[in-house]
C-alpha cells in the first residue's frame, strides 16, 4: 500500500538541500519505526519518492514524498511518531492513504505550485519582510494581462527565447508577498524566481537589487485524474486540488 | 526560532551551508544560564572529516550528560567561508548555540593527524584568542589539546596551556571540578594550569624548559613550577563496559565520511607491528563485551535511523567474540536494510564467509596489508602475515567469486634494500598469477590488483623512533624503482599502482617527532597562507619550505638523522605505560630481523601488564 506525507520546511532547514531532506526522512522512518518497504538486492532501499525538490533557501508548507508500506500504520500514530524524531524545522502535516496505481504517485502527476514570494528588507536576513508597494497590485493584473512574457532560457550549450505566460496561472500583490500559481512538475516547470524577475523589471525594479524570500505554499495536481470521492479540497480556478487531497486518511 | 552566527546572504553564497547551521539530531542543547563551564569540542579540519570522528563524539556524549557543562562542536571553516570570516571580522563560533568560542571556559582541540597543526592556528585565530597561550589573559578560553599527536605534543607547546595525554574519559571530571573551584575562589588562569598540572595525564607545557646540546639534541627537560610532575602519565579506562559511549549520536544532514553506527569493539591492539604508533599508544588491549555492543547496536540504530554500522578496532579479527558479534548483526539486522561494514578483518574462512553473506561479491574488494613486500622486511616491521597466508586467503577468495584485491605497503622502511621494494611487485604478480590459475570458464573476467604505497614515517613510542628517514627525491626515486619494476611482471595488465605524495611525508615527519622548535615553522607557514595541509588541491609545499627557511629550522636535522640509542627525545617525559627498555628491545630485534610474539601467544614484557588488565591478564583470574 502507499501513503503519501506532507510536510513543511521552515526555519533554519532552508539551508539543506533537496538530496539531503531525502536522506533526513531516510532517517526518520527508520527512527519512527514506520514499516516501508524496500527495493531488494544487496543494498536494499527505501521505496520512497519526492514530488518536486525545493531549493536551497526556499521553505514550504506543502511538500510531498510517496512511500511504499508493508503493512498499514495509523495517519495520525504515523505523523506524530514521525514528528517526535525529524528536525526541528521540519513537520509531518499529513499522512494519507493513496491509490495503488502508477498514475496517483506525486513524480508523475504534480502540474503546479503556489508560492508566495516576500520582500526583504536585506538580502542577510529572510526574516525581516517588508510590505509590497501597494502599486503593484495593479501592477500584477497588468503583468497577467500580457499575451506573452518571453524571456531568454539559458541551457548548458545555448540561449533560446521561451514564452513563460502560458505558464503563470494567476500572480497576485498581497500585502505579505506577491502569490504566484505556477506549472510544476516534469513537462512544464516554471521556477519561482524567474517569474519573481521578470514581474520586478515589468514594475520597474532591479532584480539584483531587490533581496526576496520565495516560500512554497503547496503542490497540486490536475483534476481530471482525481475520482470525484476525495474532490474537497479548495479548488484551483484551473482545476488543480492539491496532491494531499488525492488521499485519505486512516485510522 | 532558531538563531544563526551566519546571516543568509552568506549561507546562500558558500558551499554546504549545513556545516555551519547546527540543528541536527542528538545534538544537545541546553540553557546557559543553567550550566557553570562552556565547552567547545574541536576537530580542527573540515565538518564532514571531523562529525566521523568516534573520540569526540565519546567525549560530547560524556561532557553533555554533566548537568553543570554544556559541550559544543567547533569545525574548522572550509577556506570559503574562512575568507568570508576574515573580511568581515566574524567571530568563530560553536555549532549549538551559535556563539562566539572566545566566550567559551575550554577549547577543547583534538589531535589526530599532523597535517592539521596550522588549522589549529586558524581556529585559534577565527575565534579571536591569541595563538600563543602565553599571550592569553583570563577572559580567554583554557586551550587543551588531546587525540594521538598529543603524544608528542611539543611542536604545539606554544599554542596549548594544556595538554591531556590518553584516554579522555578518565580525567575531565576532575579537571573540570578544578575549574569550578578556582572560578569560584577568584583564581587566576596561572592558579588553575598550576592544579590543573597536579590532574593525572594533564601536561603544561609552560611549566617545562627545554634545554639543547650544540649538536641541536635535547639535553634536558625539566619542570620550572613546583606543581608540575616530572613524569605525566597516560590515561586509560581499564573497564570498556563499565563507561561513556555515545549512544545517542548526532546526525548529520549532510553525508560525512563515517555515515553509520560505529561500535568500537575493543582499543589497542595485539599485535606489535614496529612502526604502528597505536599499537604502543593504546596498549594494553582491552575488549568490549559483546553483551554490551549488541545493546549499543540497538540503540544506536533506533537513535540514529543509520542505515549501516560498522565495527572499530585497530585488528577486528583479534576480538575474541568477533563471530558471536557478526552473527548477531547479520541475523538481526540484515533483514531490516542495514548494511554491515567489516573493516580490518584478516581474509580467512570465517571472514570470506561473512563478506559473502553481507557484500555484493562482485563488486567488493578483499584488502591485504602487507606492509613490506619481502619476508625478510616484514621479519624487521614485525608483521606476522606470510605470503603463504596472503596467497591462500586470496585463492580462497578468486574461488569464491572475487575478482579485486587491494594491497597496502610502505615504501622507506628501516634497512629497506632495492630487493624489498621489489618484491612489492612481485607479490602482487604471484596474487595474479594465482587467480590466473583458476580454469577460464570458472573465474570472473580478468583480475584487478590494485597496490598502494605510502611512505614510512617513524612516530614517537614505537620501537622505530630512532630510524632515519629521507628526503622527498630519495622518496619519489624509491617509488619510481617499484613502478618500473611493475612493468616486467609478467601480469602487469592486471596490475595496478598508487603512490602517496612524498612533500606530506617529510613535513608529517618533521613534527611526528619535533621538538619545541618546530612550532615557529608552523606559526611562520600559517602565517604565509597555508591552511588545510592535509588536502592537496589546498596544499601548499612551497610555502613550508620557505617557512623552513624563514624560520632557520633544519628538516633533515629531524628527519634524515638516525638517534642514538641514549638521546632524549622531546616525549620521553610522557609514560604510555610500554617503556623505553622494550622499545629499544624491540629495535634491536628489528634490526636482526627476529619477530616477536603477539601478546596472545606471549608477553614480551612492554610493561603495560602495570595497568592491572586487559591482554596481559587475560585467563589469568
Ligand atoms: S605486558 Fe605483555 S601482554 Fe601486556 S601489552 Fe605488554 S607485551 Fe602485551
Amino acid at each position: 500500500m502507499k501513503a503519501r506525507i506532507k510536510f513543511r520546511k521552515y526555519g533554519v532547514m532552508r539551508f539543506i538541500g533537496h538530496l539531503d531532506v531525502m536522506r533526513h526522512f531516510q532517517k526518520v522512518m527508520r527512527r519512527a519505526q514506520i514499516p516501508i518497504a524496500f527495493t531488494g538486492g544487496y543494498s536494499p532501499h527505501m521505496i520512497m519518492s519526492f514530488a518536486q525538490p525545493l531549493g536551497v533557501g526556499i521553505t514550504s508548507d506543502g511538500e510531498y514524498l510517496d512511500i511504499e508500506l508493508t503493512e498499514p500504520i495509523g495517519s495520525k500514530q504515523a505523523a506524530e511518531q514521525m514528528n517526535e524524531v525529524i528536525a526541528e524545522g521540519m513537520e509531518v502535516v499529513s499522512f494519507v492513504y493513496i491509490p495503488e496505481e502508477k498514475k496517483y504517485s506525486g513524480m508523475t502527476i504534480t502540474a503546479a505550485a503556489e508560492y508566495r514570494v516576500s520582500l526583504l528588507k536585506s538580502s542577510r536576513s529572510a526574516g525581516k519582510i517588508k510590505a509590497v508597494p501597494a502599486s503593484w497590485k495593479e501592477a500584477a493584473e497588468r503583468f497577467l494581462g500580457q499575451e506573452s512574457i518571453v524571456v531568454m532560457k539559458k541551457t548548458k550549450r545555448s540561449e533560446k527565447k521561451v514564452d513563460i505566460r502560458p505558464f503563470i496561472y494567476e500572480i497576485e500583490a498581497e500585502d505579505a508577498g506577491i502569490r504566484m500559481f505556477l506549472a510544476a512538475g516534469s513537462e512544464n516547470n516554471l521556477k519561482p524566481d524567474l517569474v519573481m524577475d521578470e514581474f520586478l523589471k515589468f514594475a520597474g525594479e532591479d532584480p539584483d537589487k531587490v533581496p526576496v524570500h520565495i516560500h512554497r505554499l503547496d503542490i497540486f495536481a490536475k483534476n481530471d485524474k482525481i475520482p470525484a470521492e476525495t474532490e474537497k479540497t479548495k479548488e484551483k480556478g484551473t482545476g488543480l486540488v492539491t496532491l494531499e487531497s488525492l488521499g485519505t486518511i486512516r485510522g | 526560532m532558531r538563531k544563526l552566527a551566519l546571516n543568509d546572504e552568506i549561507l546562500l553564497k558558500i558551499e554546504k551551508p549545513a556545516r555551519y547551521i547546527g540543528n541536527e539530531v542528538n545534538s544537545v542543547m541546553k540553557d546557559p544560564e543553567k550550566v557553570d563551564i562552556r565547552f567547545a569540542m574541536c576537530f580542527p579540519d573540515v565538518y564532514e572529516i571531523g562529525m566521523s570522528h568516534l573520540g569526540i563524539q565519546i567525549l560530547y556524549d560524556m561532557f553533555n550528560q554533566w548537568e553543570d557543562v554544556w559541550c559544543e562542536r567547533v569545525y574548522s571553516p572550509w577556506v570559503d567561508l574562512d575568507k568570508v570570516m576574515r573580511e568581515r571580522s566574524i567571530p568563530l563560533f560553536a555549532l549549538e548555540s551559535q556563539e562566539p568560542v572566545k566566550d567559551f571556559d575550554f577549547l577543547g582541540i583534538t589531535l589526530q593527524y599532523e597535517m592539521c597543526y596550522t588549522n589549529i592556528l586558524q581556529v585559534l585565530d577565527l575565534a579571536g584568542i591569541p595563538l600563543k597561550a602565553a599571550d592569553r589573559s583570563d577572559a580567554d578560553p583554557i586551550v587543551i589539546g588531546g587525540g594521538p599527536c598529543a603524544y608528542n605534543p611539543e611542536p604545539l607547546a606554544d599554542f596549548f596551556d594544556l595538554f591531556y595525554i590518553g584516554e579522555g574519559e578518565t580525567s575531565y571530571r576532575r579537571l573540570l571540578d578544578l575549574f569550578k573551584e578556582n572560578k569560584k575562589n577568584k583564581g587566576t588562569r596561572q592558579d588553575f594550569l598550576e592544579s590543573a598540572a597536579q590532574v593525572g595525564g594533564i601536561y603544561v607545557p609552560s611549566f617545562y624548559d627545554a634545554a639543547y646540546h650544540a649538536d641541536g639534541t635535547l639535553a634536558a627537560f625539566t619542570p620550572n613550577n613546583e606543581h608540575a610532575p616530572s613524569t605525566v602519565n597516560k590515561q586509560v579506562v581499564m573497564d570498556l563496559d563499565d563507561t561513556y559511549y555515545p549512544k545517542k549520536p548526532v546526525v548529520p544532514f549532510i553525508k560525512v565520511t563515517q555515515d553509520r553506527v560505529v561500535l568500537e569493539i575493543q582499543r589497542g591492539c595485539i599485535r606489535g607491528c614496529r612502526f604502528c604508533q597505536a599499537g604502543m599508544l593504546y596498549r594494553p588491549t582491552r575488549e568490549r563485551s559483546a553483551e554490551r555492543l549488541k545493546e549499543y547496536a540497538r540503540e544506536m540504530l533506533r537513535s540514529t535511523g543509520h542505515e549501516e554500522i560498522s565495527l572499530s578496532s585497530l585488528s577486528s579479527s583479534d576480538y575474541s567474540c568477533l563471530r558471536e558479534l557478526v552473527n548477531f548483526l547479520i541475523g538481526e539486522f540484515k533483514g531490516k536494510g542495514i548494511n554491515i561494514s567489516l573493516p580490518s578483518l584478516r581474509i580467512d574462512a570465517f571472514s570470506l564467509d561473512v563478506m559473502e553473506r553481507v557484500q555484493d561479491v562482485r563488486k567488493s574488494s578483499l584488502t591485504f596489508a602487507p606492509e613490506a613486500g619481502s619476508q625478510r622486511m616484514r621479519n624487521v616491521i614485525n608483521k606476522g602475515l606470510t605470503e603463504e597466508e596472503i596467497l591462500n586467503g586470496a585463492g580462497q577468495a578468486f574461488e569464491g567469486g572475487w575478482n579485486k584485491v587491494k594491497l597496502y605497503f610502505m615504501l622507506g622502511l628501516p634497512t629497506e634494500t632495492e630487493e624489498d621494494m621489489k618484491a612489492i611487485p612481485e607479490l602482487a604478480d604471484r596474487i595474479a598469477r594465482r587467480y590466473y590459475e583458476i580454469p577460464k570458464e570458472k573465474r570472473n573476467g580478468k583480475c584487478q590488483i590494485t597496490t598502494s604505497t605510502s611512505f614510512f614515517i617513524p612516530k614517537p613510542f614505537t620501537p622505530f623512533q630512532w630510524a632515519r628517514m629521507y628526503s622527498n627525491d630519495e622518496y619519489i626515486a624509491r617509488a619510481a624503482t617499484v613502478k618500473h619494476a611493475f612493468h616486467d611482471q609478467l601480469n602487469r595488465k592486471s596490475l595496478k599502482y598508487n603512490w602517496h605524495d612524498a612533500e606530506i611525508t617529510v613535513l608529517e615527519g618533521v613534527f611526528a617527532r619535533g621538538d619545541r622548535r618546530t612550532g615557529k615553522v608552523i606559526e611562520e607557514a600559517y602565517r604565509l597562507g597555508c591552511i588545510y595541509d592535509a588536502w592537496t588541491e589546498v596544499f601548499d609545499y612551497e610555502k613550508w619550505l620557505k617557512a623552513f627557511e624563514n624560520t632557520g629550522v633544519d628538516m633533515a636535522f629531524y628527519n634524515e638523522r638516525e638517534r642514538g640509542m641514549d638521546e632524549l627525545f622531546p616525549w620521553d617525559f610522557i609514560d604510555i605505560g610500554v617503556t623505553k627498555e622494550f622499545l629499544k628491545r624491540e629495535w634491536q630485534r628489528a634490526m636482526e630481523g627476529k619477530v616477536t610474539p603477539n601478546c596472545r601467544e606471549q608477553c614480551s614484557g612492554c610493561g603495560a601488564a602495570g595497568f592491572g588488565g586487559g591482554v596481559c591478564f587475560e585467563g589469568k583470574n
